[in-house]
């Protein structure tokens, strides 16, 4: 645990201090990949109030100070995972020298799990690297490469990954890196070398300006205004990061810890956090294989239709080194996903987080085309061709004729059963569901549907893929629209029925993202694009009965006819058009609203009430879908609700929210909804079992 | 990484007894020429590559007494190519006096330009197309291209084609001072973006080669390679007259210092903790060289006494292994010294168990050469390194002290920019 390890750490350092002999100190890691990842999670977990984590926080900064006022000088020597308290850790000696090894990140991730940096971040930070770059670091939790690190003033010096020598090269590297930082410890002993290095002229005036009380309350203003747009005040961590930033640079250094201290131990205990970490454990846990090894590495794989999930899925398979056919039936199809593919990796080129030449190498693996040849050596295909059963029957029909027996056959679809595909096949075992989410390369989730006939290998080597692809995964029972379709359908379905009673599309929106929701639901429907959300709410519709009712689906049928398809089409619930950024609301899909329009009732239909409208539905379908058997876990649905469908993060999924916000009181909520409305707001025999006994919890 | 192909294409074949195969024609080195290698903006400053080669070239029939219109085909590697003379081996052959009737092509393999441009003319003697063919390299660093902008050649080119003199104003309207910055002939790798010298310090590095072991293999290599010269070894080498100036006839590189002067340097690609200087690396050289190789019964008819067989190859151990040979039977060791670091990375590596399975798929070690026996006239790193022409000067100079020191076999190995090797096996022909 890390209280050993904070033991250990200051018997060390007591011993350096003790011995005179000792000029300088190099603190390094000797395990591969890693300096320090950052304070064990369940330390503050096990915490029961904000003093206990107060405390943990003081003791950090405690043993922190030490090492900055240390007689003599100390250098962290940084290869791979230098996050949170390691990097706290590093920033807290006088001399910082990192690999540029891929594997080193440097991150002050805590505002992710709903914290602050608590073993005097908030304190070093801005003094190292300015007001607004230290800002950006912590509000934004992002990671820093080796060679940005040193442009910042992160880091001091940078050495080389080293190639194949006589041993293996990151212990090498490792020892190099342990050479260089003696070396530079013994220089600072010696004075020859300094720490101090020069500012540049932008630097200096950046220094003047910031010198100016009145200009520093102003970023302190414009830093404030930007998160409370960005997070609705939804998220407590960002502003408790200001406030002790704040109180350090304007009142001090004793004040600054202070509030650090207080501050992370208010934070530790907010629903927020737990949420938060919630979720980051749930996300360790679904990049995880429980299917064991699969018996065969896929090595090369076939995407049919280079659409645009198509293409997606090839791009984020031959980002990975995977070789990949990409299959379309016309040349100008392909020719779209051909540069589709290519766009995504000279986006990454142009950000330079790979140079041209592994843009090309990567693209060298891709292979378009438009027959079947060289499908007998794949060894899986997914098939990301129309959501339409009939046309998943014939591919499924012509792949089956030319691949080898070894093949595993995926369907990408976001809502046809996989046991109805799998019905047209030879052999059901090797067909499964892989439901990507758009866009492929930018949105985590992978949902894997195994059918009563999937075999378990290849339910391994479907997940393995998707591991491969970066994708966090959750692996779900079959039925109409699995599990995350499944939850959206009521969701879109209950949007309709409010747009139709009156409330408009941009007042719909900033209710679902005042709620926490990235995207709110009029966008949403744009995005997904009209046709699939008129296609999925039917389909769905006609699965589960009037409980997917509420809204009138031919208002999304008329806003078709009228070609108001959403983004793709330029017009949906808004008119979209590459000059404005501000988006107006769609007249036309207004005068249909208008002529679907419902009345009201009253008693449900406040700010507040249309809000948990939403999300009662979707909360219960989660719920269905973990007593049928669908879900395994709450864990899953979780991940699955957050990171495929956007569900407000700061709640932590549905099932995090009904452990915080109380299944009854949700229970009550959808009791009164259910009198207005109908079934469709009955909650399910989980919810009403959780409701009854408020001791049973999702999540120990 | 440079040093993995290294050792994997230096191996080579050869039966026991001799190189000769049965059924196959003998490939033999006849003679072997160079100009004197000089440090770039000295004496041959004012000079361009082809004169360079054309000396070379001259310089050979000179000394064999070679009837030109004997040679069947002309074969020349270079490296940052003259955009004016990009065949470099036909403008050099023609000014040389060769026939115009004699084909040439120039080939471009980095550092390993000329082994190549050897490994051409075995393989067409080898196969019955020729029967004395010429092979040589040449480099020119005193001079280089250095292009216009991308944008200021795309303005130039548009401008050739405007019409009219409005559509030429406005075309020069667009013209910005970005344009005008030169672009410089790339110093580092297109596909790696690594220049040659960070990448030996990292393979230094790697192998955990001190800077002690650097500066000490690069006095070794000057203070023999001063020996050589001072006794007279460097018989390949042919005058050259640069007009206006001096007859040159030694090589102006080679300057033994002191390990106190070469330790006093700052590293010159990784700063600062790095350990390659421009005393432990080879400096940027003018030369060219030039060898005749034929098959041995024509050279033999021809009166000729050839000097050594050539097998070049693109692999050391396994054809070693198949042969029954092993490193103890080769008596002449000649490598390419691009950089101390780089040339005693590759002797660890050799001696490495671990990078033998790692990155060779070998079982065991495939053993260092003994030092005894290796780069004895000195290397790359005093003699000088013209790019495109170290080859030829390789093997030729194996050929030379396996005549002088008695020995058999003789092995040159060279290592290339883009992670390439080439490596030959050289038997001395009997006398």
């Amino acid at each position: 645990g890390s209280e050993q390890l904070q033991d250990d750490m200051m018997e060390v350092l007591n011993e350096v201090w003790g011995n005179s002999a000792v000029k300088s100190a190099v603190i390094i890691s000797t395990k591969p990949g890693c300096f320090i990842a950052g304070a064990n999670i369940d330390m503050i977990k096990v915490c029961k109030s904000a003093e206990e984590v107060s405390k943990l926080s003081k003791e950090g900064q405690m043993m922190f100070e030490k090492i900055e006022k240390s007689p003599i000088p100390f250098v962290a020597a940084v290869n791979g995972t230098c996050m949170g308290g390691g990097l706290e850790f590093a920033i807290a000696c006088h001399y910082r020298v990192a690999t540029k090894s891929k594997k080193t990140v440097m991150a002050l991730p805590e505002v992710m799990l709903g914290l602050l940096p608590g073993a005097g971040g908030t304190q070093r930070m801005p003094k190292m690297l300015g007001l607004p770059t230290a800002f950006d670091v912590m509000l934004t939790g992002r990671s820093i490469r080796a060679d940005k690190a040193k442009k910042m003033g992160l880091v001091h010096h940078v050495i080389d990954p080293l190639g194949p020598g006589v041993k293996d090269p990151e212990e090498r590297l490792i020892e190099y890196l342990e050479e260089v930082a003696v070396g530079v410890a013994k220089g600072l002993a010696k004075k020859t070398v300094t720490v101090e290095k020069k500012k540049g002229l932008m630097q200096k005036v950046q220094d003047a300006v910031l010198g100016i009380p009145l200009v520093r309350n102003q970023v302190y203003k414009t830093v404030t205004q930007k998160v409370m747009k960005q997070t609705k005040g939804l998220y407590p961590a960002p502003l408790s990061i200001i406030e002790a930033v704040q109180a350090g640079v304007e009142k001090g250094p004793a004040e600054g810890y202070h509030v650090e201290a207080v501050n992370f131990g208010k934070l530790a205990m907010t629903p927020e956090s737990r949420a938060l970490i919630g979720l980051y454990q749930g996300q360790v846990a679904c990049k995880k294989n429980n299917f064991g090894k699969p018996e065969r590495e896929v090595k090369s794989l076939a995407v049919l239709g280079a659409g645009l999930m198509g293409a997606g899925i090839a791009q984020v398979t031959v980002d990975k080194g995977v070789a990949t056919i990409l299959k379309d039936t016309t040349t100008e199809g392909l020719a779209r996903g051909h540069d589709q593919v290519y766009k995504g990796l000279n986006d990454k080129a142009k950000k330079k987080s790979i140079t041209t030449f592994e843009r090309d190498m990567t693209l060298s693996f891709l292979k378009g085309q438009l027959d079947y040849s060289g499908f007998e050596k794949v060894d899986m295909v997914i098939e990301a061709v129309f959501e339409d059963l009939s046309i998943k029957h014939k591919v499924l029909k012509e792949v089956e004729a030319v691949i080898p027996p070894h093949c595993i056959f995926a369907s990408n679809t976001s809502a046809l059963p996989i046991r109805e595909i799998a019905a047209a096949s030879k052999r059901p075992e090797k067909v499964i569901g892989m439901h990507y989410f758009s866009p492929v390369d930018k949105m985590q989730l992978l949902e894997i549907i195994t059918t009563d006939k999937t075999s378990k290998d290849t339910t391994a080597s479907a997940v393995a893929v998707g591991l491969k692809q970066g994708k966090v995964i959750i692996v779900v029972g079959d039925g109409p629209g699995f599990y995350t379709t499944r939850c959206l359908a009521p969701t879109l379905v209950e949007g309709i029925r409010i747009l139709q009673e009156g409330v408009g599309p941009k007042k719909l929106d900033s209710l679902t993202t005042g709620f926490g929701f990235p995207v709110g639901v009029s966008t949403l429907i744009d995005e997904v694009g009209v046709d699939v959300a008129a296609h999925v709410a039917e389909d769905l519709g006609k699965a589960f009965g009037s409980r997917f009712g509420g809204g009138n689906v031919d208002v999304l049928k008329t806003m078709i006819q009228k070609g108001f398809k959403g983004r793709k089409s330029g017009k949906g619930c808004y008119v979209y058009s590459a000059k404005k950024k501000d988006k107006q609301v769609n007249s036309g899909t207004e005068e249909i609203l208008k002529a679907f329009k419902l009345t009201a009732p009253p008693a449900v239909s406040g700010d507040e009430d249309v809000q948990y409208r939403l999300v009662s539905r979707f909360v219960n379908e989660a719920a269905l879908c973990l007593q049928e058997g669908i879900l395994a876990d709450p864990v899953q649905g979780d991940i699955g609700a957050v990171f495929g469908l956007g569900f407000p993060p700061c709640l932590g999924g549905p099932f995090r929210f009904l452990d915080s916000f109380g299944a009854d009181k949700l229970v009550q909520k959808m009791k009164r909804y259910e009198d207005a409305y109908g079934n469709q707001f009955t909650p399910c025999q989980l919810l009403l079992d959780y409701a009854k006994d408020p001791s049973k919890k999702f999540h120990k | 990484y440079v040093f993995t192909t290294f050792i994997k294409l230096s191996e080579f074949t050869k039966s026991k007894k001799t190189l000769s195969k049965p059924g196959v024609r003998n490939v033999v080195l006849v003679e072997g020429v160079r100009t004197p290698f000089l440090q770039a903006g000295t004496t041959y400053a004012d000079l361009m590559a082809h004169d360079l080669a054309r000396g070379a070239l001259q310089g050979l029939l000179n000394r064999t007494a070679f009837p030109k219109e004997a040679v069947d085909y002309i074969v020349y590697g270079t490296v940052i190519q003259e955009v004016k003379t990009s065949n470099v081996a036909r403008e050099a052959a023609l000014g040389a006096g060769f026939s115009d009737k004699t084909p040439a092509h120039t080939v471009t393999m980095a550092c390993i330009s000329s082994n190549q441009a050897m490994t051409t003319a075995v393989g067409l003697v080898a196969s019955g197309q020729c029967d004395a063919v010429v092979a040589g390299g040449v480099e020119f660093m005193s001079d280089v291209p250095i292009r216009h902008s991308r944008k200021m050649r795309k303005m130039m080119l548009s401008l050739n084609r405007a019409r009219t003199l409005g559509a030429r104003l406005s075309l020069l309207g667009s013209l910005r001072l970005s344009h005008l910055v030169p672009e410089l002939p790339a110093v580092s790798e297109f596909s790696t973006a690594e220049m040659m010298g960070h990448s030996a310090d990292r393979l230094a590095a790697a192998f955990g080669i001190s800077r002690l072991d650097q500066d000490e293999f690069a006095l070794r290599s000057h203070v023999l390679a001063k020996k050589a010269q001072d006794e007279g070894l460097l018989t390949d080498i042919v005058d050259f007259k640069v007009p206006g100036k001096d007859i040159v006839s030694k090589d102006n590189g080679i300057r033994p210092s002191t390990m106190e002067q070469m330790s006093k340097l700052k590293p010159a690609f990784i700063k600062p903790h790095g350990t390659v200087t421009a005393a432990n690396s080879s400096y940027l050289t003018d030369g060219a060289s030039a060898v005749l190789i034929m098959s041995e019964e024509k050279a033999l008819a021809m009166g000729y006494k050839p000097k050594a067989y050539l097998s070049p190859t693109y692999a050391i151990p396994k054809v070693l292994e198949r042969s029954g040979l092993t490193l103890a039977d080769i008596d002449a060791f000649e490598f390419h010294e691009a950089f101390a670091g780089q040339v005693l990375a590759n002797l660890t590596a050799m001696e490495s168990d671990w990078f033998a399975q790692n990155c060779m798929g070998r079982k065991a070690k495939v053993g260092a050469p003994p030092m005894e026996k290796f780069n004895l006239w000195g290397g790359s790193l005093s003699l000088g390194h013209p790019f495109a022409a170290t080859g030829c000067r390789l093997v030729t100079m194996v050929a030379h002290r396996l005549k002088k020191e008695g020995g058999q076999y003789g092995l040159v190995a060279a290592c290339a920019a883009g992670g390439q090797g080439h490596a030959m096996l050289v038997e001395a022909c009997p006398q």
